[in-house]
């Protein structure tokens, strides 16, 4: 195992925007001069299933994947697949969770149900957590829909690169007319305590 | 300058740069954006293709026109144009021609996981499969380069993962080519018997001479290190296995997996001590390496099934395993679903309460056969659900069992659905096919088709008629629903189900992701009227879940379709007035 690449994990749900956060991330880490893999997640996946995109950086990368007991972060869009994608992370490594809970059909339809307290039985597995409702503060900066540029936001706080280098990779990967809220919901994220 | 392409994006990066003309491919997942990122380029004549075997056929005429021609496809795709694949494989090309395959090991996005390397390899025609981004862009301008070098048609695999990826790019400048110029040659290009046979020698020749390039050729790299390892691997696995074992192990790296080298394997065998094959899916090198009497290790460790990682390869070659931590709760599962306002739906319910055998098709709408709908019985391939459904009326009847009826998007009816419904008029079936028009190829994410009036470039176009074709092909009964109005579509249904001929319903509504879709206010609950009966929940609308024991809308996901009030006896559900 290569210990001078980093692996960051976002998961989600299918339509959170998990695709744009993994490309915003890595133009970010691109920008920093690092060879860059993301893996991305396409086609039937999106409709509203579990997904999971892959970012690695380092001196040099070779496979795309992360796998269990490989990411240094995870960030996640959902509390549930915070919980189904723990294996992935490294012991003792960091979770920046919105703590939003979008049931999963068997839940809906009374053939499962969504497990309690799960923040707290994160904690206890060992691992950094950061919650935040980052629903709440994506209406904040004007759009429910930015909730992906939320939680990048707080993970930008985890890491040494500049907020400026942030913007920047934002202005690339978001289209001009949702920028300038994309801008807020990012600054919203960074300065969430 | 450096740039994160992904794979796809580096293909198209790669038919720019190699002065390619003419592109024409059907949307499949993993392949899609190659072609979406192609028309990006007006140098480059872009098209979708009805289906995998007309785009390809569309290529050729491209390339004995004398341009560089292009397709791409899945692996799927791949089977729908074997047809013409392996007769361009006879006569060779004039322009280049390259056809990128997209397989998906895992299938995250298909029905099976097939290995393309085997068409090549039944085809005859040689096969590059790049590793990363670079690769991409490189292995396609190399591509054609081999096409006119060889005469050949060349193959470009990839797999979800390559496809999928973003990785570091070098890109530059286009190099246009010029036509070359079309000579007639019926030896060469028409394939009746006389001629094919002289042909079939030409191509053992071609391969003979392809297998001498594959001894030398930079696409096959040797890396040493320690010698104690040797791996011969190629694709993604190659990425796996150098992430795995690092400098513990030397390295083939086969960046042309069919014709494959014999000389170049056998010396890398002769410098390690024990000698592993690292592939995905079939043991395609290896059984190459044993024709030859190669001692190597293969599917012994690894699987025929689904993708390889760089813990799998690190458990079975080095027997070490990585530590994590894990909940002690269950997890439910979290499969994908239609989406809130998707209006097939309504037409799931509807066959649901008719209790029909439904023959499913290829798109989004096999979703359908998910809880609660459960709405579907079979899918086996593109255009298979009329055919399916006609086969199983011939053999059941109506007196027998239940009624079969055919469910296939406006873009499957195109690709190949059509067919089928011209067999079922023709020999006086009596199944009811629905086409389900949601006026886009909603799977692979709004790619343009023959029903849409609109080009890939975006450029108005004529529009396929889908009644007058039904009624065109010999179908009597013909009529039109919209999903939205659920009891209508249960009726009509039923008419159709009991009705002594063949029909044809079409169901009309666009997608509800579309961005012209105009969408209603959300729906709210009213929980003094909710008693907590979980009818509404029976259509699978991931907007409606249990809060507090009543039924609640979810506001941001909701678009007001309405499908789900008429599921209440209460009354509860309401919109804004």
């Amino acid at each position: 195992m290569s210990k001078d690449v980093t692996s960051i994990l976002i998961v989600g749900v299918g339509g959170q925007g998990t695709l744009l956060a993994s490309k915003l991330l890595g133009e970010v880490v691109c920008d920093q001069g690092y060879d860059v893999k993301v893996s991305e997640v396409h086609g039937m996946s999106q409709r509203g299933g579990s997904v999971v995109t892959y970012v690695k950086y380092g001196e040099k990368v070779y496979s795309p994947l992360i796998d269990a007991g490989e990411a240094d972060v995870m960030v996640a869009f959902e509390l549930l697949e915070a919980v189904r994608y723990l294996p992935f992370l490294k012991k003792g490594g960091t979770i920046v969770v919105n703590d939003q809970k979008i049931d999963p059909m068997p839940v809906i339809i009374g053939s499962a149900q969504y497990p309690q307290n799960l923040l707290e039985e994160l904690t206890a597995a060992g691992v950094k957590l950061l919650a935040m409702d980052g629903l709440a503060v994506a209406a904040e900066a004007g759009n429910a829909k930015a909730v992906n540029v939320v939680l990048m936001g707080a993970l930008a706080k985890q890491l040494p690169y500049p907020k400026e280098v942030w913007e920047k990779a934002l202005t690339k990967v978001v289209p001009p007319k949702f920028l300038e809220m994309n801008k807020r919901a990012f600054v919203l994220g960074y300065e969430h305590p | 300058m450096s740039e994160l392409l992904l794979g796809n994006q580096a293909v198209a990066r790669g038919l720019y740069e190699a002065g390619v003309r003419v592109v024409s491919s059907y949307p499949g997942t993993p392949s899609t954006e190659i072609t979406e990122y192609a028309v990006g380029y007006k140098e480059l004549y872009s098209e979708w293709a009805p289906n995998e075997k007309v785009a390809l056929e569309t290529s050729i005429g491209a390339s004995l026109g004398g341009a560089r021609a292009f397709s791409a496809m899945k692996h799927v795709g791949l089977n729908v144009a074997a047809d013409p694949l392996y007769t361009v494989s006879y006569t060779g090309v004039n322009g280049g021609l390259v056809i990128a395959v997209a397989d998906d090991p895992g299938m995250h996005s298909s029905q099976n996981e097939q290995d393309s390397r085997n068409h090549a390899k039944a085809s005859k025609v040689p096969m590059l499969e790049p590793a990363d981004s670079q690769e991409c862009l490189e292995y396609t301008k190399l591509a054609y380069a081999l096409s006119e070098e060889f005469d050949t048609p060349v193959l470009l695999r990839l797999t979800t993962r390559v496809s999928h990826s973003r990785s570091l790019c070098n890109v530059q400048e286009r190099q246009e080519k010029e036509l070359i110029p079309y000579k007639k040659d019926p030896q060469k290009y028409v394939m009746m018997p006389a001629m094919a046979r002289p042909r079939h020698v030409v191509v053992e020749e071609r391969t003979r001479r392809l297998t001498e390039y594959a001894e030398t050729s930079p696409l096959n790299r040797v890396e040493y290190h320690s010698k104690k390892i040797g791996v011969i691997t190629s694709g993604i696995s190659y990425q796996y296995a150098r992430e795995a074992l690092g400098e513990n192990a030397s390295y083939l790296k086969l960046g042309m997996v069919y014709p494959l080298p014999v000389r170049l394997i056998e010396e890398f065998a002769a410098q390690v001590d024990t000698l592993y094959v690292v592939e995905e899916l079939d043991d395609f090198i290896e059984t190459h390496c044993k024709k030859y009497g190669i001692p190597v290790i293969g599917k012994e460790l690894f699987s025929f099934c689904g993708e390889l990682s760089q813990s799998i390869i690190r458990e079975k070659l080095l027997n070490q395993k990585n530590d994590f931590a894990q909940l002690d709760v269950p997890v439910p599962g979290r499969p994908p679903v239609m989406c809130a306002g998707c209006p097939h739906r309504g037409i799931f319910y509807a066959l649901k309460k008719n209790k029909a055998f439904v023959s499913g098709d290829i798109g989004c709408y096999t979703l359908g056969a998910g809880a609660p709908l459960a709405a579907i019985d079979s899918c086996v391939c593109m255009g298979a659900s009329i055919p399916g459904a006609h086969g199983y009326s011939k053999a059941v009847g109506k007196e027998n069992g239940k009624a079969a009826v055919a469910v296939i998007g406006d873009s499957t009816f195109m690709h190949s659905g059509v067919t089928g419904l011209i067999n079922v008029a023709y020999n006086g079936g009596n199944t009811v096919t629905i086409i389900l028009d949601n006026s886009i190829t909603g799977m692979t994410g709004h790619q343009q088709n023959p029903t849409t009036g609109l080009t890939l470039s975006g450029d108005p176009t004529s529009k396929v008629d889908l009644e007058a074709l039904a009624k065109a092909v010999g179908i009597g009964r013909v009529r039109v629903v919209d999903p939205y109005y659920m009891s209508e579509c249960v009726e009509a249904i039923k008419e159709e189900m009991a009705a002594e001929e063949p029909s044809v319903i079409i169901s009309r509504r666009p997608c509800a992701l579309l961005k012209n879709v105009v969408h209603k206010p959300a729906l709210s609950i009213n929980r003094e009227a909710c008693t907590g009966c979980k009818a509404c929940f029976q259509i699978g609308c991931p907007a409606i879940s249990l809060y507090d024991k009543k039924a609640s809308i979810d506001a941001n996901q909701c678009v007001g379709c309405g499908q789900c009030v008429s599921l209440c006896r209460f009354g509860a559900i309401k919109g804004e007035e």
